[in-house]
């Protein structure tokens, strides 16, 4: 299967996703530069983390006018698995495939830290391969990751079980020391209402070798596989 | 015409203008004299340093590429190479530190890729006043804010580094940058300009009126006017740095550039004039062609500006629309702005008339040298006496830090005295955990870092290959002011045992020599044996420097800081799955001490924090011992015989056996030590057995199944190795000849140790 790795002017982990699919998991992987609107026939798409356009202005907001965005939106219309990690979630969030916003991280720095997220929902195309409650160790890497938005947005969430990942203890518990950044009720990754679209601040495509410390971001690649082979 | 007032404000020196009269042949005009004095400058010309820098190791099999070029470079095997180089951003940091800091990151980044090499890890030295002063936090949070906005931004990761704290640099801090890249040998790709006729590039940001005469702001002392040099400072733009690196090293792979060259330090002058002089040629520009973000500039505007994120390049003729296309693709335009000429002049012409007209090698090789006059300092001598015996009394813990804990006396007593003092030590912002700080800094981006910020020498992994390459900056002030020959190759010893710790061999060097007024010549004295010293450390352990930075001037109110070389070493571990970190493993593992104790406390950090002295003469260093030591390092890793390694540096071996046990969810440790003989206080012997800081000592931790091998190997090495206990349990314990001298629980050691700087700074605000 393919996997399309989407380069914006100034992603900067476009790379990293580009080597987890195909030198870890041995899949094709090609990029997708942002002014281009072929996404090569692929089967996945990622919006890879980094500063796309600097994010001078908000994270994400420059980006969702590239032209390759149009394509992505098609896609995902069409059930397409999307993956949006990092930066490549805040692009989702404003480009509105997905609801909410990104605020500065309640301790106002950037943090890049390895921490524990547990999966909530497993019939997304990158979570299937997991368990519900399974604790999986991610680093994070960003400034604004505090997930916020509206009460009737949250509200609908948690309705539609859209939140896929929280972030929580090593043993699964989902508490206030847990929460990295602030985000609302620990939200660390969303999906939209068709399921096909997921995004998250922590980076899978950081944690898929042991010798980076943790292998736990597999199961998101090995789900979207078996997904992409079922499909 | 050109005055007194007009030279004084270029930094230039009335016969430095009359040697520029008779090179031209006439007097310069304002454009011409701007251009020589940011040539001239220290900063630009190492006038005062080049003499003493001629005298480094600089050669050897492994070196692709020595000093002289915009980094150097080393062959890592498989046809690729390791470029790296160290510079300085210290004046600017201490006028803005965000910016000053943020922007030397960039600076040096473009030094890398600008040699056709991706840069892969980024290190750096930090250097402040102490802690609880005022305006360190400011500058503190400032330059780590600005390492972690550029850093990050463009995608690099900072992958380890060093901070230090002493009221010396509190007039003056110290932001030294390393950055690493990796290039195909083939790939290496220079900064000259040849080829007469053929079309010079003007592509990045476009040329403001910031930081003119950065240069020579960087070449003077500050005084209580310095906050007024702040228009002198540039503002970093990292994502225009990262288009600017992508599509450079696209345009690198195409084969249709004769050179490149960043513009840094005196912008547009320096790179014109370098870029001809290196090439044998010249280059004529036209500024007003040059792409500008402001109107009415100048001609001597426009050639001192130091606006970032700019790069100049050589066209092979007939290639200019491929490299114009590729700039396109990433939004970038590519200036024409001049051509390569052949009489060896940099001229440059405002719509066509010429500004200014100066022979190239005027700029560069005969610009001036300074033989300057050195004298050893008066503080020395008085410095480097210690009287031990003065000190046993406070060392008696009755006088101590007032514990609370009640001993009751004997062991009990002299254990919390010891216990006391770790704490002390665990606590000082200089030992004290920095996650605090390397938490900002993205580290794991490119998913090649394999030893985390924290634990050693940073280590990236080489893709494509099995090697991985590890990463280091030292350096110790405090040694160096009180003996800059030996702080200086201890500086450079302790970095490649840093590399060596984590199983890979040192393979080459760069330096960052930051000193105060040159001017002086005590300054000038410490700045010629802190080289000499250098020098004579890398030939011994076959670490050739291959460039590097000088940041004199580093005053304030006529305060120098301490002499700070500060050293970079690069190794290569032949397998990443070798790799050893500080961190013990497992308990019941054998803990096995290489290297010998002589209980050395000059300049030590226990003298600092217990006593408040900085005195004394510096541990000794043989280096013939200690390039065994390293030898034998990576031999134990390459045989998968040790488990864990940590050096012995600020703190002594206790120091080093404790921060072994932290990250390791509390696994603890017990040794036995013999006291040192330095007094005829058993106290203070018990003291510098554990807190001296004799060099050349590695604390590794050994399965049971192989010390024996541990032992043989080190002694066909002529390495002294003594198992000295083993870990487990959840205290650290340590006895020095037969009696507990410390007892404490890892979890409290730990908590010390990891929440002291945000403690300090909890004090700060309450």
């Amino acid at each position: 299967m393919k996997f399309a790795v989407v380069t914006f002017p100034g992603s900067n982990c476009d790379q990293d996703a580009y080597h987890a699919a195909k030198d870890v998991l041995g899949q094709q992987a090609e990029y997708i530069w942002h002014k281009d609107t072929d996404l090569k026939g692929a089967d996945v798409v990622i919006l890879p983390g980094g500063f796309a356009h600097g994010d001078y202005l908000r994270c994400g907001a420059m980006a969702r006018f590239s032209p390759v965005m149009k394509s992505v939106q098609e896609f995902a219309a069409k059930g397409g698995p999307v993956l949006g990690i990092c930066n490549g979630f805040q692009v989702l969030l404003e480009a509105g495939l997905l609801p909410g916003a990104m605020l500065r991280n309640v301790s106002l720095k950037f943090q890049c830290e390895h921490v524990n997220i547990r999966v909530e929902q497993t019939d997304t195309p990158f979570t299937g391969a997991c368990r519900v409650g399974q604790v999986l160790s991610i680093p994070i890497a960003h400034g604004e990751g505090n997930y916020f938005a509206e009460p009737d947005v949250i509200a609908r969430l948690e309705a539609n079980r859209q939140i896929v990942f929280r972030y929580s203890t090593a043993d699964g518990r989902v508490i206030d020391e847990a929460n990295v950044n602030g985000s609302l009720e620990n939200i660390a990754g969303l999906c939209n209402e068709q399921r096909n679209v997921v995004g998250l601040m922590p980076h899978p495509e950081r944690a898929c070798e042991s010798i980076l410390g943790s292998a736990d971001g597999l199961v998101m690649f090995e789900s979207v596989m078996k997904a992409v082979a079922h499909a | 015409m050109i005055d007194r007032v007009t030279l004084e404000r270029h930094g230039l020196k009335p016969d430095e203008y009359e040697r520029i009269v008779s090179f031209l042949g006439r007097q310069p005009n304002l454009t011409e004299l701007g251009i020589f004095s940011v040539m001239w400058s220290e900063h630009c010309s190492y006038k005062s340093s080049r003499v003493h820098l001629k005298t480094l190791p600089t050669k050897g099999p492994q070196v692709l590429q020595g000093p002289g070029e915009n980094a150097g470079a080393v062959d890592i095997g498989d046809g690729l190479a390791a470029v790296f180089k160290i510079e300085s951003h210290n004046h600017p940091s201490f006028i803005e530190p965000y910016q000053g800091a943020a922007t030397g990151v960039g600076g040096i980044i473009r030094d890398i890729f600008t040699m056709g090499a991706r840069p892969i890890a980024l290190l750096n030295s930090l250097r402040f006043g102490s802690l609880d002063a005022p305006g360190t936090r400011r500058l503190l949070e400032g330059v780590v804010a600005g390492i972690a906005g550029y850093g990050n931004s463009i995608g690099i990761p900072t992958v380890g580094g060093e901070i230090v704290f002493e009221p010396s640099y509190a007039g003056n801090c110290l932001v030294n940058v390393f950055c690493l890249g990796i290039a195909k040998h083939s790939d290496i790709i220079k900064g000259v300009a040849s080829g007469v006729g053929n079309a010079v590039y003007y592509v990045g940001a476009k040329t403001g009126r910031d930081g003119i005469h950065g240069a020579t702001m960087a070449s003077a002392e500050f005084d209580e006017k310095s906050a007024e040099k702040r228009p002198a400072v540039q503002v970093g733009d990292p994502f225009m740095e990262k288009l600017l690196l992508e599509a450079c090293l696209e345009v690198m792979q195409t084969d249709a550039l004769v050179g490149i060259q960043d513009m840094g330090a005196a912008g547009l002058t320096c790179s014109t004039t370098e870029m001809g002089s290196r090439g044998g040629a010249g280059v004529e520009i036209d500024v007003s062609l040059v792409p500008q973000r402001e109107t009415g500039m100048t001609p001597y505007e426009i050639m001192l500006s130091e606006s970032q994120e700019r790069m100049l390049l050589v066209a092979k003729r007939g290639r200019e629309a491929e490299i114009e296309r590729i700039f396109e693709k990433w939004d970038l335009h590519a200036a024409k702005i001049g051509v390569v000429t052949e009489d060896g002049f940099l001229r440059v012409k405002e719509r066509g008339a010429v500004v200014a007209e100066i022979p190239n090698r005027a700029l560069t090789d005969e610009a001036p040298l300074y033989r300057r006059p050195m004298q050893e300092p008066e503080y020395l001598r008085e410095a480097q006496v210690l009287n031990l015996g003065s000190l046993s009394s406070s060392v008696d813990p009755s006088a101590g830090s007032g514990s609370p804990r009640a001993g009751s006396r004997g062991d009990n007593l002299r254990t919390s005295g010891m216990n006391d003092a770790l704490f002390a030590l665990l606590e000082s912002p200089t030992i004290a955990s920095k996650h605090w700080v390397y938490r900002q800094y993205d580290h794991m981006v490119r998913t090649a870092t394999i030893n985390l910020p924290g634990m050693g020498a940073g280590v990236v992994r080489v893709r494509g290959t099995d090697r991985a390459l590890a990463l280091s900056v030292d350096g110790n002030g405090r040694y160096c002011y009180l003996d800059p020959r030996r702080g200086a190759m201890l500086a450079v010893a302790e970095a490649a045992r840093n590399i060596a710790c984590a199983g890979a061999r040192p393979i080459g060097a760069t330096n960052c020599l930051n000193f105060g007024n040159p001017e002086k010549p005590g300054i000038m004295w410490q700045f010629a044996e802190a080289v000499a010293g250098i020098g004579e450390a890398c030939r011994a352990l076959d670490v050739p420097i291959t460039g590097g930075n000088v940041s004199l001037y580093n005053e304030t109110d006529g305060n120098a800081i301490y002499p700070t070389p500060v050293i970079g070493v690069v190794g290569v571990l032949e397998h990443v799955d070798r790799l050893v970190a500080r961190r013990f493993r497992s308990s019941g593992d054998a803990l096995v001490i290489l290297g010998e104790n002589r209980g050395e406390l000059g300049g030590s950090e226990y003298l600092k924090v217990t006593h408040g002295l900085v005195r004394g003469v510096p541990p000794g260093l043989d280096l013939a011992t200690e390039r065994r030591l390293q030898d034998l390092l990576v031999q134990l890793a390459d045989a998968r015989l040790i488990r864990s390694a940590h050096d012995c540096s600020d703190g002594g071996f206790a120091v080093t056996l404790v921060e072994s046990c932290f990250d390791t969810n509390g696994i603890g440790a017990e040794v036995e030590l013999q006291p040192a003989s330095v007094s005829t206080s058993p106290q203070l012997n018990v003291a510098a057995s554990l807190f001296g800081e004799s060099a050349s000592r590695v604390l590794v931790s050994v399965s049971s199944d192989d010390v024996t091998a541990v032992l043989e190997k080190a002694a066909a090495s002529g390495v002294k190795a003594a198992m000295i206990g083993q870990t487990g349990g959840n205290r650290i314990r340590a006895a020095v000849g037969g009696a507990i001298a410390v007892d404490v629980s890892v979890d409290e050691a730990e908590r010390r140790w990891s929440s002291a700087i945000a403690r300090y700074f909890a004090r700060q605000v309450a």
